[in-house]
């Protein structure tokens, strides 16, 4: 599902130049649930954004659902995020001025050939699925933090991708809240096999996924 | 996705109003000046009642004479024109009228008013069109012979007679007293050849000397069969004033004249520009007013997209690619626009309502037509989409990892 193969990535400013991630490999299969630990600035969030296609690497080949993505034009890169990667941030990132349905509809106003009605039967399946039907209507500074994040699951999976990313998920939030939000992510991936993706300091959460990678100064270190 | 866009765009107003106010203000002024100048100049130079062949229309205002020791150079007289400009090939119809109004002053029940008196010949009523409220236009017969006949218009019917018909009632403007033969509308002082409140035969002059001045204060008028008989018509003239009759070639021996559109007259006369340039200068002025503005507008649009590089983040992270963003922020800039357009159009029609009331130009009576409503459109969806896709291409350019940071690259 998700094959990277001795990737690296280098910043590089005029004086200096900083190795985020250097020569990692990794080979997630459909319906893995993976978590990610490593100290702060070690390169988990660089490594989401390279599966996720939101940065390219300097070095090394990603494979993204059996599809190489390196190399790809913008707009290719932007269909294959839309048809087969869902996010899920730790400060959910929902747009203030629209309401829930309208946040979760976003990913399928970038879908071709999905009409509206189709589009309003997702979202409120997806919103269903989060347990959020009586919100529906609401706009994100009225909810909790975890009915926001709930609201951002929502959005991530109403396109049905094979892979989701989850950039500590529970990281601003209660652990009641946590777990719940756990509960859900475990759910989506026994139910779906959906592959997930889930970078996490909190050592409880990584033990309830299939395997935990660590990374150290953007090595692998497991 | 439309929706989704206006929908949008709508709520991102609302929630920036001081940002939307400015934007709408800076908008809506310049529209409003843009469309209240256009629609002044196109109720000044368009073909419009009672000028309505205006577009097929050449026109004599200046003469010159040069000799080796001396020069003069003034409106045409009525010499000038009877002698060097009748019978142009391509010419339909030829008239003349006064080149200014002349105010005259009349005394009613111990009221004192003031009318503006133009002087026409015969066939300066078949070359423009009035509609006649009250009787007919004098003839070319009544200038030929002089005859103490005006037509008035329907504010001066009101000063002179107030209710009732005027037809065949006296008027006494200055120390002549006329008869009078028909009522036309009032027309607005921008109508330069047909503007006046009294119009009354040349041949009511009370000598006949205007009748072979070179030199005075006429204009003649050209009706040309079509606007590709322009070229025709101006090289006859030319040709005719090559071989001039003057009474003292010892003192004259040139003579020049030039036939113009209104358009070409007030270029190169009112303005100093060159004769064809007037519309070209009007576009480059038009498009420098609207410059600072829109550079303004852009720097408001980059601030208020600054604002939401989360927004632009998840959109990207959810599939939207550049081109698609760029196609939102155009569309949220141009409903801003159009917005501002229909604020503009209102504002237009209250600015020239308040110019035609203020009196400060006699009969003005603006009204929006298709033409400067079109124009309005145009200008509009330029404004929007000019100061729009800088910004939105600039947003749209942002590395989604940055833009979720809330940081510009």
């Amino acid at each position: 599902m998700i094959k990277l193969t001795d990737v690296e990535k280098v910043y590089r400013t005029d004086r200096i130049e900083t190795v985020a991630l250097s020569n990692f490999n990794l080979d997630a299969k459909e319906g893995e649930f993976i978590s990610v630990m490593g100290p702060s600035g070690s390169g988990k969030s660089t490594l989401l954004n390279i599966i996720g296609l939101l940065d390219v690497p300097t070095g090394g080949t990603v494979n993204l659902a059996g599809r190489p993505v390196t190399g790809r034009k913008d707009r290719e890169l932007a269909r294959i995020r839309n048809e087969e990667v869902g996010f899920i941030f730790q400060t959910f990132h929902l747009i203030p001025d629209l309401n829930v349905m309208d946040n979760v509809e976003i990913p399928l106003l970038y879908r071709r050939g999905v009409s509206g009605s189709e589009r309003r039967r997702r979202v409120l399946e997806a919103i269903e699925r989060v347990a959020l039907s009586s919100r529906a209507h609401h706009f994100p500074p009225q909810l909790s933090g975890g009915q926001q994040q709930r609201v951002a699951i929502a959005r991530a999976i109403v396109g049905k991708p094979r892979i989701l990313l989850a950039d500590e998920p529970t990281g601003n939030l209660d652990s009641q809240m946590g777990e719940e939000i756990m509960k859900i992510l475990k759910d989506l991936n026994e139910r779906n096999r959906t592959a997930i993706i889930m970078v996490t300091h909190d050592p409880g959460l990584a033990e309830q996924t299939h395997r935990t990678i660590r990374i150290f100064d953007g090595r692998q270190v497991n | 996705m439309l929706k989704s866009y206006i929908k949008i765009a709508w709520k991102v107003f609302l929630r920036r109003k001081f940002f939307t106010f400015i934007s709408l203000f800076a908008i809506s002024v310049t529209l409003i000046v843009l469309m209240a100048a256009s629609t002044i100049l196109d109720h000044t130079l368009g073909s419009m009642p009672p000028e309505t062949r205006l577009y097929r229309t050449l026109c004599v205002f200046f003469m010159k004479m040069e000799g080796e020791r001396a020069e003069i150079s003034t409106f045409a007289g009525y010499g000038f024109l009877d002698r060097y400009a009748r019978g142009l090939p391509g010419v339909e119809r030829m008239g003349i009228v006064s080149q200014a109004p002349e105010a005259v002053d009349s005394y009613v029940e111990n009221r004192k008013i003031t009318s503006q008196l133009r002087r026409t010949d015969g066939d300066f009523w078949k070359i423009m069109e009035f509609t006649f409220l009250e009787g007919a236009p004098f003839t070319v017969q009544d200038d030929r012979d002089g005859h103490p006949v005006a037509v008035i218009n329907a504010t001066t019917r009101e000063r002179f007679i107030g209710g009732g018909s005027a037809l065949g009632r006296s008027i006494k403007l200055g120390e002549q007293t006329f008869r009078v033969v028909g009522v036309v509308p009032d027309v607005p002082l921008y109508r330069v050849l047909s503007y006046g409140d009294v119009w009354v035969p040349i041949g009511t002059i009370p000598t006949a000397h205007y009748r072979t001045e070179l030199v005075g204060d006429f204009i003649g008028l050209f009706l040309a069969r079509s606007e590709r008989d322009f070229a025709t018509i101006r090289a006859a003239f030319a040709e005719r004033l090559r071989q001039p009759e003057l009474p003292d070639p010892e003192e004259f021996d040139r003579l020049e004249g030039e036939l113009q559109t209104l358009a070409e007259y007030i270029a190169n006369t009112e303005i100093g520009l060159p004769p064809k340039s007037l519309y070209l200068v009007v576009v480059l002025l038009m498009v420098l007013f609207m410059i600072l503005p829109a550079v303004n507008l852009i720097n408001i649009n980059v601030s208020r997209m600054l604002e939401r590089s989360s927004e632009i983040g998840v959109r990207k992270a959810f599939g939207a690619a550049s081109w698609t963003l760029v196609t939102q922020f155009v569309i949220e800039n141009v409903l801003l626009t159009i917005i501002g357009g229909v604020v503009a159009a209102g504002g237009s029609a209250l600015v020239l309502r308040t110019i035609a009331e203020s009196g400060l130009l006699p009969y003005a009576n603006f009204h929006f037509n298709v033409p400067v409503f079109l124009y309005g459109l145009a200008l509009t969806l330029f404004f929007g989409v000019f100061s729009g896709v800088y910004p939105a291409w600039k947003m749209s350019r942002l590395h989604p990892v940055q833009a979720l940071r809330g940081g510009v690259r």
